[in-house]
């Protein structure tokens, strides 16, 4: 019984069993034609509790089911090789656009896909993140998803000179700021088109740079047991592109 | 630290920057912002399809490091980028920590070419007009674990649920300040208007175990802990109600307890009540069992407020 919720265990309580249903259902594309389905127009009275019920029965006909080793054995435990950080947009799912299943990366998604400096007062949340994704997970690659068209850039380029304040995106985007400088500095007379791409590409760097300054991150790298990587998803001409980060210390030279 | 950072791609072995791409033919849309919400219009791009494995190259410009022999460089790879050479398909390999043979970069390459051959250019026109603009109608916030995704399991296409991931899928209140979680709150609810937000939790949750693990108020140098407090009504409540069960049995009933709390702190912010309150915008809680594949989802009933017991919960289903 929840104590927050009065009358929990009255509630009317629907159980259904997928598979039942399945067999009533005419409409059923399968879980990989899904997509075919939602590219028809949506009808007017849009049940949202009906569409992820379908989902849900989708995934567990055609995957679940079909793989039951696969999943008992994710179950009881969880080994992602890659930590992703990629952008709260409806769009850019890397899950969607990697083909990723269940069990391959552990994934942080928020606005901008951005991870600020280590700060233990402030930015628990992301820490988090990266100290369960290393610790605990031991993953082996930590890859920075960026995107076309991501409107937490784009409010970054505007701020200051906004109509309207909203102080958890301003103070999020704002970890980008350093990226946005170095762009408008080394890029004087682009566009602001050219400018938001160049900003969506350089706040991957600076977020990987930011990666660096949590200590588990620096050790993983320094012990070349964690790789860095970044990438941009162009969703208008549909290309992807990939950069890998290398971190070198050199021989010391003797003086 | 001077850092030099680089985009690098090669088939060579040169620092061009190669790209994959598909051209299309003729003018591209007006760019709309993002930002300020506009509704979602479909335009035709007309022309032909270029053929699939053209190239174009690209140079950069890139900053060199400092030379000193103790400093710290950050160079990109130079490993090359093989040409597109798959037209048929091919399953993925899945990414496991024991294939240290597979490379992540060939492997993620592989992957989206996948996905661009048989998802992208087969819905050409639906994504292009996502290009355009999104119109999701979810806003879903998620934990991070890698076996929850909900793109996955409950089958959120491109355009459909903005997604925040996050440890325990919490969501600090509006008191808290700032963060990641209410940064993309703030934005899914004001500027991209969502009608429904949905909390999803799931079993074995290794941060809701953490939570449950902690000593009360103890203030701690991991960011886990610092992270996972957010719920730590939740688990008062659990241990108050659940004292006589097995630790497992308390986090799981933890699990679903913290998804509530999580749905009470969503109502601490102002313009999320307030649409609320309107009927613009529902807001419901979600469970995925992934031992038995079972989804439990419920959903707040906003009519319910009363001042002195609280909101109601209704629709409460179970998928099994």
């Amino acid at each position: 019984m929840s104590k927050y919720f009065k009358g929990d265990a009255a509630a009317s309580k629907q159980v259904s069993s997928i598979g039942d249903e399945l067999d009533k259902d005419k409409n059923y594309v399968g879980h990989k034609n899904i997509t075919t389905l939602q590219a028809t127009p949506q009808s007017s009275t849009f049940d949202p509790i009906e569409r992820i019920k379908y989902g849900f029965k989708c995934f567990k006909i055609d995957e679940f089911n079909k793989h039951p080793d696969y999943y008992s054995k994710l179950a009881e435990k969880q080994e992602p090789k890659f930590l992703i950080f990629a952008c709260s947009d409806s769009r850019v799912s890397p899950t969607n656009i990697l083909n990723l299943r269940p069990g391959e990366a552990f994934m942080a998604r928020n606005i901008a896909n951005m991870v600020p400096a280590f700060n233990q007062l402030k930015q628990a949340g992301v820490g988090a993140i990266i100290e369960y994704a290393i610790v605990a997970l031991k993953v082996e690659v930590i890859f920075v998803i960026g995107h076309s068209r991501c409107g937490g850039i784009e409010r970054l380029l505007s701020l200051p000179n906004v109509d309207t304040s909203f102080d958890f995106i301003d103070d999020w985007v704002s970890i980008g700021q350093p990226a946005k400088a170095k762009v408008i500095a080394q890029n004087p007379c682009a566009s602001d088109e050219e400018l938001f791409t160049l900003i969506e590409k350089e706040s991957v760097m600076n977020s990987l740079v930011n990666l660096l300054s949590y200590p588990y991150v620096r050790t993983g790298v320094a012990d070349k047991k964690l790789k860095l990587m970044g990438g941009h998803y162009d969703f208008v001409n549909g290309n992807f592109q990939i950069m890998e980060v290398d971190y070198d210390i050199k021989p010391t030279i003797d003086i | 630290m001077r850092l030099a950072s680089r985009l690098v791609h090669s088939l060579q072995k040169q620092p061009f920057l190669h790209t994959i791409a598909v051209s299309l033919l003729g003018s591209s849309p007006a760019y709309r912002s993002n930002f300020l919400k506009s509704s979602a219009s479909t335009s035709t791009i007309s022309g032909s399809k270029l053929k699939f494995s053209e190239i174009e190259q690209t140079k950069l410009g890139f900053l060199r490091s400092s030379k000193s022999s103790l400093a710290l460089r950050l160079k990109a790879s130079r490993e090359g980028v093989g040409l597109v050479q798959e037209t048929k398909e091919n399953p993925p390999k899945l990414i496991t920590k024991s294939d240290d043979g597979i490379d992540s970069f060939a492997e993620m390459k592989h992957r989206f070419l996948s996905f661009k051959q048989q998802i992208y250019l087969e819905n050409l026109e639906r994504y292009q007009s996502l290009a355009e603009a999104q119109a999701p109608k979810f806003m879903v916030i998620s934990c991070a674990d890698s076996r929850v995704c909900p793109s996955y399991i409950l089958g959120f296409q491109p355009g459909e649920a903005f997604v925040v991931r996050n440890v325990a899928n919490l969501v600090p209140p509006f008191e808290n300040g700032p963060c990641e979680t209410n940064a993309a709150l703030e934005f899914s609810v004001n500027t991209l208007e969502v009608e429904n937000i949905l909390v999803t939790g799931h079993s074995c949750c290794g941060g809701i175990r953490a939570l449950m693990s902690m000593e009360d108020e103890e203030k701690s140098s991991s960011f886990i802990k610092n992270w996972v407090i957010v719920g730590k009504e939740a688990r008062s409540n659990t241990k108050a109600t659940t004292f006589n069960l097995s630790f497992d049995q308390q986090c799981t009933h933890c699990e679903k307890e913290s998804i509530n709390n999580s749905l009470m702190n969503l109502l601490t912010y102002p313009w999320v009540k307030e649409r609320v309150a309107k009927g613009l915008l529902s807001i419901h809680g979600g469970y995925y069992n992934f031992v038995d594949c079972t989804y439990e989802k419920w959903t707040l009933d906003s009519s319910s407020e009363q001042e002195t017991s609280g909101y109601a919960i209704k629709n409460r289903e179970f998928w099994s």
